[in-house]
């Protein structure tokens, strides 16, 4: 079974952690101080497996881990998984990063990190590999994120509505008021709208990816 | 409530902004009291947007656990949005060592029964993430129900849900095992890498379900079949291979369920023999293939001609240039190497060549690999490698080269001084690591070669005088140069070059350990007593030695101040006895691996007679001369040393080992020696408890008219026998049948060979003094069988 799943850049910041047996907060941050400074001390040219170290090492334990660009994808596995096996698993997962994010950089993991928690809670399990096939990852995680998005619509469109009506030229709205309106097939907004002494021009608002 | 604190990307912003930690620790506090203050106005719509910088801010290690409480709102609340965060929440704050976590499983039972299917998901990730064995206890029964729904992506979910479960509590594979068969014929690959999954989980748990399981392999090879000849499929193929992930799954069950039995390994021999045939190995899925497959063929009972492939796949993998296909062929060979050495043996260059990888983890599996791999016949080179290995190697591993090294030279050494060599080198190059025994054992390796005495003194002495600092070493060599510095002084010895010595010298050097300050207390008691011994082994004047020994009197060392008391005592009072105090050490009983059991499978038999008659004449030495003397007369291998004590020496009572009372069935006793008036018998006991033991007395009686003064009586015995002489009742036998000597001497007999015995007597009778010197050979046969 996988124990652990670290995301962390070059210096040893950490993107992601998963950890998949109970540890307590401060084991879990020295496993990741450890694990980067193991890792960051492997050259270029060597195998991607190292015993671990004295944390959530073990005679039992392996680091396999895979250097993309600026971040270093860890995974910490027993003897029961086929260490080939989770260099591929690795590829995949980041394959489909990628898909998900389009051309997928660090900053993404930054700013994102609950959806890339989602995506991996798509592929491993309680330590388990679950699916590993992309396209069906990528489908499941754009229905969950449609879901997401049309509740916030409901909630939010009454309130975003009104805040629409009484601000002036606002070109800076919000992507997702945009989306609401978007979404809610008006059958037309009145471009000149009336309410007591003030009035308001609803401007043509742009379209936001 | 917004505009007071800030949405997550913007804190993100904030803190990557921050320029130091202290700033960074200042964001993040201001943020949380934020965070805590909108948990405690309890503002719905916000929660999961404040719980989410929670968690980005747990991440980077500072505490999040007052937001607990709020997972468990967030998991109740009906929207999907918040049962996301919350859940998330619950899998990275919550654990089962918080008493909070079990509050969880309510609304994880209400999720599983009647949420939509994105919301069953994420119950179920939750609960095999983090759910504890009374969490799933409960919940057991709804997690067998979701195995029999229609959608596929709730049924995978829930599959590996039961793993965990089983995991954690053994008994609730009764629920799970019924399920599984029919689970086996899905097409949906995601729930069948779960139920593969499931099925090793369950067979490794319990040899009921071991065998239960077996009648599926014909279906798992169907299923490996369809896979490896469906040819391309887009959707589950990595670089070429259908599914590897899914083919790795089922070989490793198969290798479970083929396991010792005959049947099921027939069932899979052809599959195995194809697949390992067919696949494309050119990327790395197709090697995790194989390999997985090769270890399969390894571990079920295969046809011998499968067998052969497998195991000329893994040397293919050996010279693979991808390191991480050698680094996984070392670790599977490791496996091999019990079961199939020959084979094994085979790639063996290969092996050593990988000790030599700048590559830390291929160089640890290649020192395992290489250490199970060296035999008598390859001893000499594997050593040498090893040894190579040894100077350049991380340091973690030198402790583990080195007792490897030291094993394998215990076991297979061809020769003594080999042995004694390899020992020595492992010391010089990694002493610090070694285990604690290695200096026991090379002592007593040193001390049972005894015509190495020489070779082994000069060698040490060499080494000392190059490095101080290597503490085994050290403590070997200053013990040995206590114990043969007379072979040291001596000139030439034919194994090494000649090397002059002087006892200044010497002196010097054991002076230069005794106050380096690199020495551990251990060493210096070591180089302390050496000196002491060299007083009686060098000839000239011990006022040096005294010195040095009268101002470790003073020490504030405990041991070494009673050592330096001791030894001045000895020096001022009882100088009379220094000689036979500081007497050469007999050998040391060792368990089984005795001196005396000649080496006889060995290569090259040492030759004892010629390495003894080098030694130069000893001063003043009464054990030495008796050596000498029997050598010169038969021939014969030259016996152990005997304990040879003057009378009178109250002191040494306390090396006396107890006598046991004499007991049994009376043999006849033996007349050995009459000379006017002079008579010696010796008669003979066998204590029951000990048969290797034979306990001679030895009565010396006078007839004649006048007294027999400073009798002292010598024994010496083949080299198969040990021999300890006890103290004799007195030196002198008054004439005219006055009370006799009597003397014990103790001989151990582990061979069985028959006993000879040389003796030899000094006396002074009638005026003379008298020196007899004869062989015991008819011993009665009692004595010895």
């Amino acid at each position: 079974m996988i124990k652990a799943i670290l995301i962390f850049n070059n210096h040893g910041k950490p993107r992601l952690s998963k950890f998949y047996q109970p540890y307590s907060e401060d084991t879990q941050q020295q496993i990741i101080r450890e694990t980067f400074h193991l890792v960051s001390k492997r050259d270029e040219n060597v195998c991607n497996f190292l015993e671990g170290g004295l944390l959530i090492g073990g005679s039992d334990n392996k680091l396999i881990y895979r250097h993309y660009a600026t971040l270093y994808f860890v995974f910490c596995v027993d003897s029961s998984e086929s260490e080939l096996g989770i260099l591929d698993l690795i590829q995949v997962f980041v394959e489909t990063l990628d898909k998900c994010f389009e051309n997928v950089c660090e900053l993404d993991l930054i700013f994102h990190v609950d959806k890339v928690h989602n995506i991996l809670a798509e592929m491993v399990m309680g330590g388990m590999v679950l699916e590993t096939n992309m396209n069906e990852i990528v489908t499941q995680i754009d229905a969950q994120n449609k879901l997401e998005k049309s509740e916030l619509d409901i909630f939010f469109f009454f309130f975003f509505f009104i805040y629409l009506y009484i601000q002036a030229g606002l070109a800076g709205a919000p992507a997702r008021a945009v989306s609401a309106v978007k979404n809610m097939n008006l059958p037309e907004i009145p471009r000149n709208i009336n309410i007591g002494d003030i009035s308001i021009k609803v401007p043509n608002l742009p379209s936001f990816k | 409530m917004v505009l007071q604190s800030l949405k997550l990307p913007e804190l993100i912003q904030e803190i990557r902004g921050a320029k130091t930690q202290a700033q960074e620790r200042e964001v993040i506090q201001k943020e949380c009291a934020h965070i805590r203050a909108a948990f405690r106005e309890g503002d719905a719509p916000q929660r999961h947007r404040q719980l989410a910088k929670l968690l980005y801010v747990h991440m980077l290690g500072y505490p999040a656990h007052f937001g607990q409480m709020e997972c468990l709102k967030l998991i109740a609340s009906p929207r999907f949005t918040d049962k996301r965060v919350g859940y998330l929440g619950a899998m990275l704050l919550l654990d089962e060592r918080q008493d909070a976590h079990l509050l969880i499983t309510n609304s994880i039972k209400n999720d599983l029964s009647q949420g939509i299917q994105p919301v069953q998901g994420l119950a179920l990730c939750t609960l095999s993430t983090m759910g504890s064995a009374e969490m799933c206890r409960d919940l057991a029964s709804e997690v067998e129900r979701l195995l029999l729904r229609p959608s596929p992506y709730i049924r995978k979910k829930a599959v590996l849900a039961a793993v965990h479960m089983i995991r954690k509590v053994p008994e609730l594979s009764d629920i799970f095992l019924p399920p599984c068969t029919q689970l086996l014929h899905e097409r949906h690959h995601g729930i069948l890498l779960g139920t593969i999954t499931l099925i090793t989980e369950l067979c490794e748990q319990s040899p009921a379900a071991l065998t239960h399981f077996r009648q599926v392999v014909p279906q798992l090879v169907q299923i490996l079949r369809t896979l490896v000849m469906s040819g391309y499929s887009a959707e589950h193929s990595v670089s070429g291979i259908s599914d590897p992930f899914l083919q790795v799954q089922v070989l490793r069950l198969l290798r479970i369920l083929g396991r010792n039995h005959e049947e099921s390994s027939e069932a899979m021999n052809d599959m195995l023999a194809q697949v390992a045939t067919n696949t494309d190995t050119s990327r790395n899925a197709g090697n995790a293939v194989l390999y997985e497959t090769v270890l399969t063929i390894v571990d079920i009972r295969s046809a011998s001609g499968l067998r052969v492939l497998a195991v000329n796949i893994l040397g293919r993998f050996l010279l693979n240039s991808d390191k991480n296909i050698r680094y996984v062929a070392l670790t599977s060979l490791l496996r091999l190497v019990q079961s199939d050495h020959s084979a094994v043996q085979r790639h063996r260059p290969t092996v050593v060549e990988c000790l030599r990888e700048p590559d830390a983890s291929l160089s640890r599996r290649a020192l395992e690999l290489s250490l199970a791999l060296v035999n008598s016949s390859n001893i000499r080179s594997m050593t040498q490698e090893l040894q190579g290995f040894l100077i350049s190697c991380p340091v973690d591993l030198r402790a583990d080269c080195a007792s490897g090294i030291l094993l394998a030279a215990e076991r297979f050494a061809p020769t003594k001084r080999w042995h004694i060599d390899t020992i020595m080198q492992v010391l010089t190059t990694a002493g610090a690591h070694v285990r604690d025994d290695a200096v026991a054992n090379l002592t007593q390796l040193i001390g049972g070669a005894e015509e190495l005495h020489a070779y082994s003194v000069r060698q040490l002495y060499s080494a000392l005088a190059a490095d101080i600092s290597q503490q085994p070493l050290v403590q070997v060599a200053a013990w040995c140069i206590g114990e043969y510095g007379d072979l040291l002084l001596s000139g030439s010895c034919e194994e090494t070059e000649p090397l002059q010595v002087q006892e200044e010298e010497v002196l010097t050097l054991l002076e230069n350990v005794l106050q380096s300050h690199l020495s551990l207390p251990a060493t210096r008691g070591f180089a302390l007593t050496a000196l002491m011994k060299l007083s009686t082994r060098f000839q000239g004047d011990n006022n040096r030695i005294r010195q040095i020994v009268s101002i470790y009197g003073s020490c504030l060392d405990i041991e070494l101040q009673q050592r330096a008391v001791e030894y001045n005592a000895l020096f001022r009072k009882y100088d009379h006895m220094r000689s036979a105090v500081l007497e050469k050490m007999p050998l040391v009983e060792h368990g089984e691996s005795q001196d005396d059991e000649p080496r006889e499978g060995k290569e090259e038999p040492w030759n004892p007679n010629k390495e003894v008659q080098s030694h130069p004449e000893p001063p003043a030495s009464n054990l030495l001369d008796l050596l000498d003397l029997l050598d010169s007369a038969n021939g014969d291998a030259p016996p152990s040393p005997a304990l040879d004590l003057t009378p009178g020496d109250s002191l040494l009572h306390l090396l006396d080992f107890p006598s046991t009372a004499p007991t049994l069935a009376p043999i006849p006793g033996l007349k050995v020696f009459d000379r006017e008036g002079l008579q010696m018998n010796l008669s003979f006991v066998r204590p029951p408890e000990t048969p290797s033991l034979l306990l001679i007395t030895a009565t010396a009686t006078n007839t004649s008219k006048s007294d027999v003064t400073h009798f002292v009586c010598q024994a010496a015995v083949p080299k198969s026998f040990q021999l300890q002489l006890q103290i004799p009742s007195g030196n002198t036998v008054p004439a005219q049948g006055g009370p006799p000597i009597t003397q014990v001497l103790r001989v151990f007999n582990p061979s069985k060979a028959p006993l000879r015995m040389r003796l030899r007597l000094t006396y002074n009778h009638f005026g003379q003094s008298v020196q007899e010197t004869f062989e015991v050979k008819d011993f009665p046969l009692e004595t010895w069988q």
